[in-house]
């Protein structure tokens, strides 16, 4: 399928839906972020979709695993800390040959409020490659949706681990109402 | 993986439990007898010794062998679950590794998928890596951790003559179920599957049609 032109719409999470749908993608395993509000309210409105809730992120690796082993087409979104819950996880996928697909939002990464964030934040791209992890990071909110549908496609149509790893700058630091 | 283990007899470990019933059960046979009830099942297991029993109990493409990825074989066995409605799918793995990925048990329980069971075949012990006492043997109840996530169906088994009965809840009663047969401690003889996930996985899904896409 071929990647899609620029954003017309008023969110990234509406692109990334689009892209999402356009590939059939039906399951999305999650530990929610902030910066995903808006796509996981879209994802559980929609009667087509499945969004499966876990307790750990490692999880969503076998549960994306065992969607396609049983024919369904399943990607995880998470927060940037969620990385590091799924390193040796990652085997799984990579074991088997496949697809496994990853949202993350980063924390950590642009004008970080909390500091207990920035030292996986940092290193989510770096410990990604060094498994083996494919990742697209964008930092422009109109190209999110092609950024995701070229790495979607990577990853099913080679049944590899891709991740969109999206900026804070375009989520924005959190504040907790202090400066 | 290149030595074997040491004989032990159940009789040898002296931490024995106390309060985990007779762990006479013997696993090989036992999984035989138990798989033998499987029908259309897709079986699922946790790495190591399941892995081994499974493939003992004879080998077809709709067998899913693990050799990583502990904690696992729950969420993956959900995700065919999930995607495979009219085929019962068992998750068979052991006290360590369910353990490992005990909060699997809570998504099972959200998801509630009919036809998924999971057998938890618990020697309370870590069998592959020595022997190491698990958190089984002691205080952890994994059938009242099972209902406490919410999964209402468990069966506790100690008795190597009730593998027909387990059979009949694992791949009958409406998921999700969930099950522990108290196994003993044993030396079982390697049987090792392919080790080449790909092969593994591209095998089943040619099991299911889904292959050549």
């Amino acid at each position: 399928m071929a990647t899609t032109a620029i954003s017309t719409t008023a969110h990234w999470s509406d692109d990334v839906f689009r892209e999402m749908k356009a590939r059939d993608i039906k399951t999305v395993c999650t530990i929610p972020d902030g910066g995903l509000t808006l796509l996981l309210k879209k994802i559980e409105a929609d009667k087509g979709m499945r969004l499966v809730t876990l307790t750990t992120e490692e999880e969503g690796m076998g549960v994306v695993a065992g969607q396609w082993l049983g024919g369904t087409k399943a990607m995880i979104a998470m927060q940037s800390s969620g990385v590091g819950n799924c390193i040796n996880a990652l085997g799984l996928p990579t074991s088997f040959r496949t697809p496994c697909l990853m949202l993350v939002t980063m924390r950590g990464q642009w004008g970080e409020f909390n500091p207990w964030q920035n030292q996986m934040g940092q290193a989510v791209r770096p410990t990604l490659e060094a498994v083996g992890v494919k990742c697209f990071a964008v930092d422009k909110p109109d190209e999110i949706g092609e950024t995701f549908a070229a790495a979607a496609d990577m990853a099913f149509n080679g049944k590899l681990s891709a991740a969109v790893l999206v900026s804070q700058r375009v989520i924005g630091a959190k504040g907790f109402g202090q400066k | 993986m290149t030595k074997a283990p040491e004989k032990t007899t159940r009789s040898q470990v002296k931490d024995a439990p106390k309060n985990a019933g007779p762990n006479q059960i013997d696993r090989r046979s036992f999984v035989k007898d138990l798989l033998q009830h499987r029908g259309s099942g897709l079986v699922v297991t946790g790495l190591g010794s399941p892995t081994w029993d499974l493939f003992a109990s004879g080998d077809q493409p709709e067998n899913l062998y693990s050799w990583g990825g502990m904690g696992l074989s729950v969420s993956t066995a959900l995700g065919i679950a999930l995607a495979q409605p009219d085929r019962r799918v068992l998750a068979l793995t052991g006290d360590g590794e369910m353990m490992m990925g005990i909060g699997s048990l809570g998504v099972v329980a959200d998801q509630a998928p009919g036809n998924l069971g999971i057998l938890v075949l618990d020697n309370e012990r870590f069998a592959e890596t020595g022997r190491q006492k698990g958190l089984s043997s002691g205080r952890a109840d994994l059938c009242a951790i099972a209902r406490g996530f919410g999964i209402a169906e468990t069966m506790l088994v100690t008795e190597q003559g009730k593998s027909a009965d387990l059979a009949k809840f694992l791949f009958t009663t409406k998921g999700p179920v969930f099950a522990v047969a108290k196994i003993a401690v044993t030396e079982d003889p390697w049987k090792l599957p392919e080790k080449d996930g790909a092969a593994i996985s591209l095998r089943f899904r040619q099991a299911l049609g889904l292959e050549p896409r």
